[in-house]
């Protein structure tokens, strides 16, 4: 067992082993959610609480249907109608949370680093569900599934991360994920949405889709992130979907048996053809939403475990 | 009062440039020529040097007594070896009227074992609308006029203010980070706020600041202090603006001489500032303007924040840094550093910024008042925040390892903080 670590707060303090250790994991539950008994009882007894300090159905939705697999007791918690409204400071509302004695804390929060000084304050296993613009591990961990069962491989591909990297957490986690895997990773997007020193993170910057694409292996859509936006990022959506929208024109760039992925929820027309994200041949949208589960599946399998060794010690 | 005989002295002139072994008198308050004294002080080879003149420190009276009082900062200062606390307006309410500054000068007097003088608001509010009774205000005892880290927006009214001001013969201080470009923004941009996902201004917006202001400044001929210059990119423009004789002088902040952005590490609030911390090229850009002399004035702007308003996700944690008492031996690192010597280092620390005031402190010339300070450069010790004498204890050298004590301070010849 390679994965030493305590909390999933983000790829960054992640190995290249500890990656491939819950990938290898999630694989199992690839399998056994494709089984009729989709049961384990490895979390049974185990209390998992999702806090959500930002809207989410399908994360949530994920985290929820992973924990009930593995048979822990998960709770819900919906932040924004909850104590944070009557000036609790995170923190707080971290201790309150903590004497429960949770065993599994999934937490999203609109605030970069939130996630991060919520772990610090738990005795529990922590796992980022998102943290502002910072990272979205389990995200790019299942992305990384994803492109492992179709490619064969999670190691020199070339990949395309297209859009909002600016705003993107996906994107951020992404680009750590697969080049600790090793591939070569471009990123395609206007200017205003692409982060400042971001030619520092050992990535290709392009600006033009069509050069961008050329000969890739995975083209990973993001989001436009409209709600993130103070306006004046972008001229206008239809211009936007001109020039930075995949559709089958610019897909032809890459390679002929490149995949199609997005994080949903999709904009279709937006940045992504509508068509394009049905194609079953090249999209593998929904194959990520089922890599999700496994992945938080396993993450929570390896944390539970450490959880158990450390208390046990 | 009594006479005082330093022996044994490493003196520290930064208005002479000298860093010699000898011998100081004092008598009534002031330096004076060698005679006879009542008591006798063995230096014992340490380094006496002229008190320093802090410009931008945050009192936290009126409004946030529990922040930091003139009783505590008084304290802070004297254990850290600044002997003149040039106080900021930006307290609740803003020290914008003569009745606000006179309740804070009967506070500091009655309370502050170092000298206070008290800064005033140069637009009503701080709102950038309408200036303040800038007469008055000289009157009632005020050195300078800033809004502190609020930008007058509006260039009609910072014209006619500044137009006012030099009439009055007035100081006015700038802080000049583009609000526009910095919105919303709490880390310099660059791969570490890429990294950490965190709203980011770039470095630039304090050059567009500094360059409006030096065009306003070319059109009314005032006086004027940036606060805090942080960046490479302003330098040009700020030696451009004093060759053209510009009256112009600017300070920077001792974190900017001694941290950068990737201190901030995992969402460090205590290293929340306002400007952000900079890139290292930044830094060490900004540490050779002061070695030489492009920046005038190295302050502490020391900003009290209790832990609640720290405690919280970066984006939404204050800024702001406790630093009355680490100044001097973080400015330490840059003698230890081999950055510059000295004298050259308290040039920025005394007698400019004495001088920009019109102070006749900060020196230790005869007849200049006896704000002094006796220190060990050299001393190691681990800084614990705990050991503050500051209410709040918002300091980013925690735990950090520093060389540089204070051993005794004298405010007009009396001993505020060491053994007699």
């Amino acid at each position: 067992m390679s994965f030493r670590h305590r909390h999933l707060l983000g790829i960054e303090p992640l190995a290249p082993t500890d990656i491939s250790a819950i990938l290898d994991r999630a694989e199992t539950y690839v399998d056994l959610s494709r089984s009729d008994s989709k049961h384990s009882d490895l979390l049974a007894g185990m209390t998992q609480i999702n806090m959500f300090f930002e809207n989410s159905t399908r994360t949530q939705a994920s985290f929820e249907l992973a924990g009930k697999r593995l048979g822990a007791d998960v709770m819900n918690m919906a932040m924004q109608a909850s104590s944070i409204k009557k000036g609790e400071t995170l923190i707080d509302t971290a201790l309150t949370l903590n004497a429960m004695q949770p065993d599994l804390l999934v937490v999203r929060h609109p605030n970069s680093g939130a996630v991060d000084l919520l772990a610090q304050k738990v005795h529990c296993a922590v796992l980022n569900a998102g943290d502002g613009r910072h990272e979205h591990p389990t995200q790019a961990l299942l992305d990384a599934l994803t492109i492992r069962r179709a490619k064969g491989r999670l190691h020199r591909l070339s990949i395309a991360i297209c859009g909002d990297i600016a705003h993107s957490r996906v994107a951020r986690s992404n680009i750590l994920a697969l080049t600790k895997m090793e591939n070569r990773v471009r990123l395609i997007g206007p200017p205003t949405l692409l982060p400042a020193g971001i030619g520092e993170f050992g990535v290709e910057v392009f600006h033009d889709m069509h050069e961008g694409l050329e000969d890739v292996d995975v083209v990973m859509m993001l989001r436009l992130q409209r709600e993130r936006m103070d306006g004046g990022f972008i001229p206008s959506e239809r211009e936007y979907y001109h020039r930075y929208g995949l559709d089958a024109d610019k897909l032809s760039r890459a390679k002929s048996d490149a995949i199609v992925m997005h994080p949903g929820p999709m904009n279709r027309g937006v940045e992504i053809d509508g068509t394009l994200a049905d194609d079953i041949n090249r999209s593998v949208i929904q194959d990520q939403v089922e890599m999700g589960v496994a992945v938080r599946m396993a993450a929570m399998d390896l944390l539970a475990h450490n959880l158990r060794e450390r208390r046990a010690a | 009062m009594t006479t005082l005989h330093f022996t044994n002295a490493r003196l520290i002139d930064p208005e002479q440039g000298t860093d010699t072994v000898g011998e100081l008198w004092v008598s009534e308050g002031r330096i004076c020529a060698p005679g006879t004294a009542d008591k006798q002080i063995d230096c014992r080879g340490k380094c006496l040097a002229p008190g320093i003149v802090d410009i931008g420190v945050k009192v936290c009276e009126p409004g946030d007594r529990h922040k930091e009082s003139y009783a505590s900062a008084g304290r802070a200062a004297a254990a850290g070896g600044v002997t003149t606390m040039v106080t900021r307006p930006d307290t609740n309410p803003p020290i914008d009227t003569p009745e606000t500054l006179e309740f804070v000068t009967r506070r500091a007097q009655a309370d502050s074992v170092v000298h206070v003088l008290p800064m005033a608001a140069l637009t009503k509010g701080r709102a950038g609308t309408e200036m303040t009774e800038i007469g008055f205000l000289m009157d009632a005892g005020a050195v300078a006029f800033t809004d502190c880290d609020h930008v007058v927006t509006d260039t009609k009214v910072l014209s006619r203010a500044l137009t006012y001001a030099k009439s009055c013969g007035a100081l006015v201080i700038g802080h000049i980070q583009e609000p526009g470009l910095s919105k919303g923004a709490c880390a310099s941009s660059g791969k570490f706020a890429s990294l950490r996902g965190l709203p980011a201004v770039s470095p630039m917006a304090e050059r567009m600041g500094l360059d409006r202001d030096i065009a306003l400044l070319e059109m009314t001929g005032a006086r004027y202090h940036v606060d805090q210059i942080t960046t490479a990119r302003a330098l040009p423009a700020l030696e451009r603006a004093k060759g053209n004789g510009i009256d112009i002088t600017a300070g920077t902040s001792i974190h900017h001489l001694t941290l950068n952005a990737f201190d901030v590490a995992d969402y460090r609030t205590f290293f929340k500032l306002k400007p952000p911390l900079r890139d290292e090229d930044d830094r060490l850009a900004v540490v050779e303007a002061v070695a030489s002399g492009l920046i005038d004035v190295i302050s502490s702007m020391h900003t009290p924040q209790d832990e609640e308003s720290k405690r919280l996700p970066f984006e939404e944690a204050a800024a702001g840094a406790v630093a009355l008492e680490t100044l001097l031996p973080a400015a330490m690192r840059l003698v230890h550093g081999g950055y510059m010597d000295l004298p050259t280092l308290w040039r920025a620390l005394s007698v400019n910024p004495a001088r920009r005031l019109g102070l006749d402190t900060g020196r230790l010339t005869e007849g200049a008042p006896a704000d002094l300070v006796l220190f060990d450069p050299d001393a190691p010790f681990q800084l614990n925040r705990f050991n503050l004498q500051s209410k709040s204890k918002n300091t980013p050298f925690d735990d950090a390892r520093m060389q540089g004590k204070v051993l005794g301070t004298w405010v007009s010849g009396a001993r505020v903080f060491g053994d007699t």
